[in-house]
């Protein structure tokens, strides 16, 4: 048995789910005022140290677990964003969460179960393993999205996600028991020799393969799959959306990725087609539903539908190139988002949480430093050089070019033209409308730190975009070399 | 195949037997049996009085914690038939991944007993 | 073989019809009732198609847990189903029609569907029976071993369930005396009894 080393290969997830195990027991133990403190603050810690072990793991492609289980640059880059989205989530929403009095420690608990469901998912190499992790994730997510059990909105962002969560597995469930059907593996190396073996593609491959996508579309919030996305976004206590924008969506995005340029790569022809239009749809529907709404929240889901259409630009285009676009948008999309909530869960009023668009007004006089830090955000998010949000659109709109995707591109630039227009009004709102009723001035210690470290980042981007792009091309490298 | 169908005959013989005596049993009492329904008699009888309110009562919550309780111990023993059976085949790993994924729900239980969640007060 | 087919098709039937009338019946315990219906003939199904095991398992699971969750939900919500089902009838010609629709297209779908025979054959590869080995066996040789990564994850999946279920409907009562043992094997003598000198003739 060489599961020892089977053992060493997925240890930042052994570690974490042992932690998670340990803070379980650890907090039924600590009496209930000092279990949400010490829980989440260990949470963080074995968070950072699970990055540590993904940085310090060997390089290289490796299977475990009789190939259930892949561990490569592909992952190891995903991971990594993963694991500090979960960390950085965890820390900025620490006051809010103690306000809306939903500090159970398991909040923390149930973060890191999810991130570990997303950890599977990213290193699945079979159809079950993906499933488990896929499950393992939306399971988690489910019981956080209601976590405030007391609020009618909060339970019902949890029954809607949960009702058409499972429906989208179920979907996904369905086109993975057609693929086996039809292929005769679950394996994805299986799988990609069979693909590219076949002379002429069989129709039932191709129907689940579709569900396959379908499955996925739901869990990225693709258009038309993305019905859930402003209603949860908007139920949920406002540190678990940031957590839903930031995280489940990177994951799946990368699933996305593994699956069509690894097994399915042979179909690239067929699958194209589909994530084309559900790339156009998104961009579209994103720029023109958000311009109308008045909760940030809100917003924010429509703007994460946008984004995820940009990223699937990438995947359309299919190439090196288009992955390593994505992968790049990725971890830039991650920064904007986690400073953007930051920003969001400092507003309050009188004590309580201030959500509409209105409420900013005269933010820029009452509260420079939070609204510069904004302005930042949402302009890195417009496109607007020479930001980072602007390098990510970038690679990706040069990807489609070079794969001569140009009326994908095209359709890109326009609806992110449209979609400026929503983020410029929130800026025009805090800097040009009356000043409302005066927001709270007190912010944590933590969150200002974070909020300043990802408004330098997107700032400072353009002085050395190299240091991201190589290891996302070297990610995305490991995907294509065959 | 059809072996392995041979060996549910006898349950499927059984099955037959039962739903037809059940059967005839009702049938034979709703034939010979004198019935003249009326209003009356077909209401709910409650000390004489009109039923108060619906039959239907509404559960505590707490119902359905135990329930869902009761599911996962459920799976997990379910997980443990076929490693019963197999166990002289898969040795002393598939002993000890047994044990491991117990050990995984042990934590869950002691969870849940810290918690309360087995009290019913 | 005759035998089997008529099985089959009456499984199969029950099985469709007591999930139309999941949805169909007014009253929501008689829809428990035909799902617990349709459990056991998709058992029998399983049964007929040599899965003994996971027709046990539903039994088991399905029909002795999942539907008794379903009967509490059932009772626990104060929901007036009659009502909740009004806009049903008005609903139903624009629902009839979609469902029309979708059904020809799949059926025009589906009636140029071809197994490629390099999938069958490749299918054919990995699912050989063993002769003289019962499936709960069989299964028991792959879960523990081969598939041990699965296996563990879903140990985990059940944890969270735990989890979340707990979370979620737990609440802790305020002013329920409960018996707190640990607490009563604390107390010492000290604690509880007063030892008083009282001398004669006075009182304490």
């Amino acid at each position: 048995m060489n599961s020892f080393v089977d053992l060493l290969i997925s240890l930042p997830e052994l570690f974490l789910v042992l932690t998670a195990m340990g803070m379980m027991v650890a907090g039924v133990y600590t009496s209930a005022g000092k279990a949400y403190t010490l829980i989440s603050n260990a949470a963080v810690l074995s968070l950072f140290g699970a990055i540590g072990l993904v940085l310090f793991a060997k390089t290289g492609t490796t299977l475990a677990f009789n190939d259930l289980f892949i561990n490569d640059g592909f992952a190891q880059y995903i991971k990594i964003i993963l694991l500090l989205a979960a960390a950085l989530v965890i820390l900025i929403g620490d006051r809010a969460v103690r306000k809306i009095k939903i500090a159970h420690f398991e909040y923390p608990i149930l973060i890191i179960f999810a991130t570990i469901g997303m950890m599977l998912m990213v290193s699945a190499n079979d159809l079950m393993s993906l499933y488990v992790g896929l499950e393992l994730q939306s399971l988690a997510l489910y019981v956080v999205a209601a976590l405030n059990r007391d609020s009618l909105r909060s339970s019902e962002a949890g029954l809607k996600y949960f009702v058409l969560g499972a429906l989208s597995s179920g979907m996904l469930l369905y086109g993975c028991s057609l693929i086996y059907g039809y292929a005769g593996t679950t394996s994805f190396t299986g799988l990609e020799t069979a693909v590219a073996g076949a002379s002429n593609i069989s129709l039932g491959l191709l129907t689940g393969l579709v569900f396959l996508i379908v499955g996925l579309a739901f869990k990225v919030a693709a258009v038309p799959f993305h019905m859930w996305t402003p209603d949860v976004y908007e139920g949920a206590p406002t540190p678990v959306t940031a957590f839903f924008a930031a995280a489940p969506k990177v994951a799946s995005m990368a699933l996305f990725v593994r699956i069509t340029m690894g097994p399915f790569q042979g179909m690239a022809d067929q699958w194209q087609q589909i994530i084309i239009v559900l790339s156009i749809l998104s961009m579209v529907l994103a720029a023109l539903a958000a311009i109308s709404q008045t909760n940030i929240k809100r917003l924010m889901a429509y703007s994460s539908i946008g984004h995820a259409g940009y990223a699937l630009i990438g995947l359309g285009a299919g190439t090196k190139q288009g992955t390593t676009a994505i992968l790049i948008y990725l971890a830039i999309y991650i920064v904007m988002v986690i400073g953007t909530f930051a920003c969001i869960l400092c507003m309050k009023r009188k004590g309580n949480s201030v959500e509409q668009i209105n409420d900013l007004a005269g933010l820029g006089k009452s509260h420079p430093a939070i609204a510069a830090a904004l302005l930042l955000f949402m302009f890195s998010m417009a496109g607007i050089p020479p930001l980072a949000g602007f390098f990510g659109k970038l690679y990706i709109f040069l990807a489609a070019i070079e794969a001569e995707l140009y009326s994908l591109a095209v359709i890109g630039v326009l609806s992110s033209v449209v979609g400026s227009f929503y983020y410029l009004r929130i800026v025009k709102v805090m800097y040009f409308d009356n000043l409302s009723d005066e927001l709270d001035s007190v912010t944590g210690k933590r969150i200002s730190v974070i909020i300043s470290l990802c408004a330098l980042t997107i700032l400072l981007f353009f002085l050395s975009p190299s240091l991201l792009v190589d290891s996302a091309s070297t990610a995305a490298s490991v995907l294509f070399e065959k | 195949m059809t072996d392995l169908l041979k060996e549910y005959v006898p349950i499927v013989i059984f099955l037959a037997i039962a739903t037809g005596m059940a059967a005839a049993m009702l049938l034979a009492s709703y034939i010979v049996a004198r019935q003249k329904p009326d209003s009356e008699k077909l209401s709910a009888y409650e000390c004489g009085f009109e039923a108060f309110d619906d039959a239907r009562s509404q559960f505590d919550v707490r119902f359905y914690l135990v329930a869902i309780l009761f599911i996962i111990f459920d799976l997990e023993v379910a997980f443990l038939f076929p490693w019963a059976v197999a166990l002289g085949d898969i040795g002393v790993f598939g002993f000890w991944s047994m044990i491991l994924f117990l050990g995984i729900l042990t934590v869950g239980f002691i969870y849940e007993w810290r918690k309360g969640a087995l009290e019913w007060e | 073989m005759m035998v089997q087919a008529i099985a089959f098709y009456v499984f199969a039937g029950v099985t469709i019809a007591s999930a139309a009338m999941v949805i169909g019946s007014r009253n929501p315990v008689h829809s428990v009732l035909f799902l617990i219906l349709a459990f056991f003939n998709s058992a029998g199904l399983f049964v007929l198609m040599g899965a003994e095991f996971l027709a046990m398992t539903l039994v088991i699971v399905y029909v002795g847990a999942v539907a008794v969750l379903f009967l509490f939900v059932v009772m626990m919500l104060d929901i007036n189903f009659v009502k909740l089902r009004q806009g049903f009838l008005q609903y139903l010609p624009i629902g009839g029609l979609i469902g029309l629709v979708l059904i020809v297209e799949l059926l025009m779908v589906v009636s140029g569907w071809v197994v490629s025979p390099a999938g069958l054959k490749t299918a054919a590869i990995n699912s050989q029976a063993i002769d003289g080995v019962s499936n709960t066996l069989a299964l028991g040789r792959l879960i523990y071993t081969e598939y041990v990564y699965l296996f563990q994850a879903s140990g985990l999946i059940l944890l969270i369930a735990m989890l979340g279920a707990i979370v979620l409907t737990l609440r802790q009562r305020e002013g329920v005396k409960r018996q707190r043992i640990t607490d009563q094997l604390d107390r010492k003598p000290e604690d509880s009894v007063e030892i008083i000198d009282v001398k004669t003739g006075s009182g304490v």
